[in-house]
């Protein structure tokens, strides 16, 4: 039980309004447990002085593992004891973010037992985060978790923990079984995940249609995003009950169509699929009369991150279409190729992003073996990386 | 080529490179296995290298730490702790 109950005036106001508050929780913590006690002092005086008081760690964590502890000190332990450390636990999720009822409670009882009691679900790993627990707890929770068939999901410079929309779980869009392949990335990379051996970051993330709903195309160095390359599925019977329910086909699915591959003539829908960039806004705005082809299968991207180091980048398109299967043998000769080279090649906290900027795509995709394709061109005319050799020939014969 | 080596030839080789230069240069695996392999030629590749690190690691003789990238040290006591 915590010593005193803190004062907190600052960090009263965020508990005002109808929405959910963090110090309500946090508050709710500390009435049991001293850690979530500390914490709400410390935050306190951060928002006082406006300046975090936390420090970061490099070294703890569980024996074998490089990754999945993410090591905090406070740098007013005398003041704030019960904080002076204050490691995060990273926990590897199910795909999709599926748990029971049962599962959550014993998670939250080993988490009450050994740290804060505080967690993020989740993370923007997409991991279940643990908040707060001191270096002498490390091992005995991670007991526990795999005890109860969990483990620790990635940090540092490894494989990050791969993480899925809910896919054919839950959404009828999902072009390929994201939560199969999740499980099986998961499981096929366990030493890359555990034991950090590239250059910096590594994630994938898997979205079951391109409304992308993990974000994929933003935030992974590779985005595997569903697709598909036949027809859109057109139920004409029920688009016209979508235009007598008083839709305006026209103004709200046509004009808004990014690759303008939609004619309506207010009776019948025709799509140009050849010119279709599968945005996904028609399927979007009437779910019941369109639908992805049934061809379907995914698009590899490559290269996005958010800005650590460098600026933000996102994907680029690297295979236009593949089909996602066990035993998935062409992803991971694929990825097995891509890390070679740039494990080889890349510096210290260099993203798989940045190292194809600074060597070109041309020089990226001839090491790893795959031909330029134009669906790679992100814009045309404005595509820094692929230069055909045979533009120079003609270029110089012209000159000379 | 002769015998290949064996993975404690190689992981004591990897200890010796980190402890020889400890403070003044952080090992990645990435460097570790650069470095043997040159070390040892045609009697140590990437796979040997892998399993040579997992034994530093898992022998508690070496940790991996993480200041900005992921690196392989002996272990010492957490600066930030102070």
């Amino acid at each position: 039980m915590p010593d005193k109950k803190r004062k907190t005036p600052k960090l009263d106001e965020l508990e005002k309004g109808e929405w959910p508050s963090f110090v309500k929780e946090i508050k709710s913590a500390a009435d049991k447990n001293a850690m979530a006690n500390d914490l709400l002092g410390q935050l306190e005086r951060s928002y006082e002085e406006k300046i975090g008081h936390w420090k970061h760690g490099g070294i703890v964590g569980v024996l074998g593992y490089g990754g999945g502890v993410i090591g905090r000190y406070s740098d007013l332990p005398e003041e704030f004891p019960n904080v002076s450390h204050f490691h995060t636990m990273r926990i590897n999720q199910p795909a999709g973010w599926f748990y029971t009822s049962d599962v959550l409670r014993k998670l939250c009882d080993i988490w009450e037992k050994h740290g804060s009691g505080l967690t993020n679900m989740h993370g923007s790993t997409g991991d279940l985060v643990f908040l707060g627990t001191r270096t002498e707890e490390l091992e005995p929770t991670f007991k526990e978790l795999t005890d109860l068939g969990f483990d620790l999901g990635g940090s540092g410079s490894d494989v990050r923990t791969p993480s899925c929309c809910c896919g054919m779980a839950r959404c009828e869009w999902a072009c390929y079984d994201t939560m199969a392949l999740t499980y099986f990335l998961t499981m096929h990379y366990q030493d890359e995940l555990h034991r950090p051996a590239f250059p910096y970051k590594w994630k994938f993330k898997m979205s079951g249609c391109p409304n992308d709903c993990v974000a994929a195309i933003a935030r992974s160095d590779m985005s595997i995003i569903g697709t598909w390359r036949d027809d859109i599925q057109v139920d004409e019977a029920a688009i016209a009950e979508y235009a007598k329910a008083g839709m305006d086909i026209q103004k709200d699915v046509v004009a808004n169509c990014p690759a303008r591959c939609m004619e309506w003539d207010g009776k019948k829908l025709k799509i140009d699929n050849k010119a279709c960039v599968k945005c996904m806004h028609c399927i979007n705005a009437m779910p019941k009369a369109l639908a992805p082809g049934k061809d379907r299968g995914a698009c590899i991207l490559i290269g996005a991150k958010a800005p650590i180091v460098e600026g933000a980048l996102l994907s680029s398109v690297l295979i236009p279409f593949i089909k996602l299967e066990p035993p998935y043998t062409e992803l991971i000769e694929l990825v097995g190729k891509i890390h070679e080279v740039w494990s080889e090649n890349g510096k210290n906290r260099e993203r798989v992003g940045e190292f194809i900027q600074r060597v070109g795509m041309g020089n990226f995709l001839e090491a790893i073996g795959v031909e330029p394709t134009p669906e790679m061109v992100a814009h045309p005319r404005e595509n820094p990386y692929v230069f055909y050799e045979e533009y120079f020939e003609e270029d110089s014969e012209d000159k000379s | 080529m002769g015998d290949p080596a064996s993975v404690q030839e190689v992981s004591d080789a990897m200890y010796k490179l980190i402890k020889d230069s400890m403070g003044q240069k952080k090992w990645k695996a990435t460097d570790l296995t650069k470095a043997v392999t040159e070390m040892f030629g045609e009697k140590c590749d990437k796979n040997m290298a892998k399993s040579a690190i997992r034994e530093l690691i898992e022998s508690g003789k070496c940790v991996y730490t993480y200041f900005g990238g992921s690196f392989i040290e002996i272990p010492h006591k957490e600066g930030a702790e102070n």
